[in-house]
């Protein structure tokens, strides 16, 4: 996988990892809600969400967080990789009722390197032209392994 | 009906003990498209070095959305529920949640604003193993918007 992350001793500061696209539908809304318990009904009922001024349902923020979590420990390779990961909902992710549903398109860019193999990365989820997440900052571990070639045991 | 401004800095009682379990954390996996083995099979989860099978970052929510459906529910604090969107949302962890773990959340309400028309929320929920082990600092922001 192009996105795959290099292990803690081969990457740097200003790594970028590579954007991905996650369609979110009614259904993925749907199935949310009975995953995390959250049943607002601004989450699955269009009459009730325009009613209360919404342009239409909107995503879960929490199921954008988890989109933009997830595209965090696939880079990482570990779901328990995210330590800390926090973030601002700057704008709703509007979902119509149709087969395509809203765009999340998420991208990171490492900013530093910790103690523990760890790395800090800030995220950006964007869907139409709003920013959805701001903020959004993240301390992920990483693959403690040697850099490629780089075992000291077998070198002279 | 506005959020009574008289609730910030009150804590909650713990709540009833929460039992992380292996259907729950590949129901959670499956619902966010998350498709690893890691959620699902705590063989290979143990070869990763876990006990169990481990919670993606955001699962921590089903326990402190839970515990803050308690606040939310307090006619007291008065919550228009279909007016809140979520602001702000982070975690902290010592470590992952893992099939297995029994936890209590407690709630502290930080702070409530008025902001023009909104209010705010900031509440800090602890997660905790009953036997008090620390797992999880969480901290969220509630908007409730103007009618």
């Amino acid at each position: 996988m192009s996105s795959a992350n290099p292990g803690y001793h081969g990457i740097e500061a200003g790594a970028e990892i590579a954007p991905r696209q996650y369609q979110v539908t009614r259904a993925d809304l749907v199935r949310y809600a009975g995953a995390s318990g959250d049943f607002n009904v601004i989450h699955w009922n269009e009459r009730i969400a325009k009613a209360v001024g919404l342009p239409d349902v909107i995503a879960h923020g929490m199921y954008t967080m988890a989109l933009a979590g997830r595209f965090l420990t696939e880079w990482a390779g570990d779901p328990a990789a995210v330590t800390e990961y926090g973030v601002r909902f700057s704008a709703p992710v509007v979902v119509p009722d149709d087969d395509k549903g809203a765009t999340v398109e998420v991208s990171g860019v490492v900013t530093g390197k910790l103690d523990g193999n760890k790395v800090t990365v800030d995220v950006t989820a964007r869907s139409g032209d709003m920013k959805v997440l701001t903020r959004a900052h993240a301390t992920v571990r990483l693959p403690g392994g040697l850099p490629q070639g780089g075992d000291p045991l077998e070198s002279p | 009906m506005a959020i009574d401004p008289a609730y910030a800095g009150r804590t909650f009682e713990p709540s009833e003990p929460y039992e992380v379990s292996r259907v729950k954390i590949a129901e959670f996996a499956t619902a966010i498209g998350d498709a690893s083995p890691l959620c699902r099979d705590r063989f290979a989860a143990q070869a990763a070095g876990y006990p169990d099978v481990v919670a993606p970052p955001t699962f921590a929510i089903v326990i402190t959305a839970a515990d803050s459906a308690r606040l939310i529910a307090d006619p007291g604090l008065g919550v228009n529920y279909v007016m809140v969107v979520h602001g702000e949302q982070s975690f902290a962890y010592d470590r992952p949640l893992g099939a297995g773990d029994v936890v209590v959340a407690q709630t502290t309400i930080e702070s409530i604003r008025q902001i023009r028309s909104m209010t705010t929320m900031a509440t800090t929920t602890e997660i905790r193993t009953v036997d008090g082990e620390h797992v999880c600092t969480a901290h969220s922001t509630l908007v409730e918007r103007g009618a």
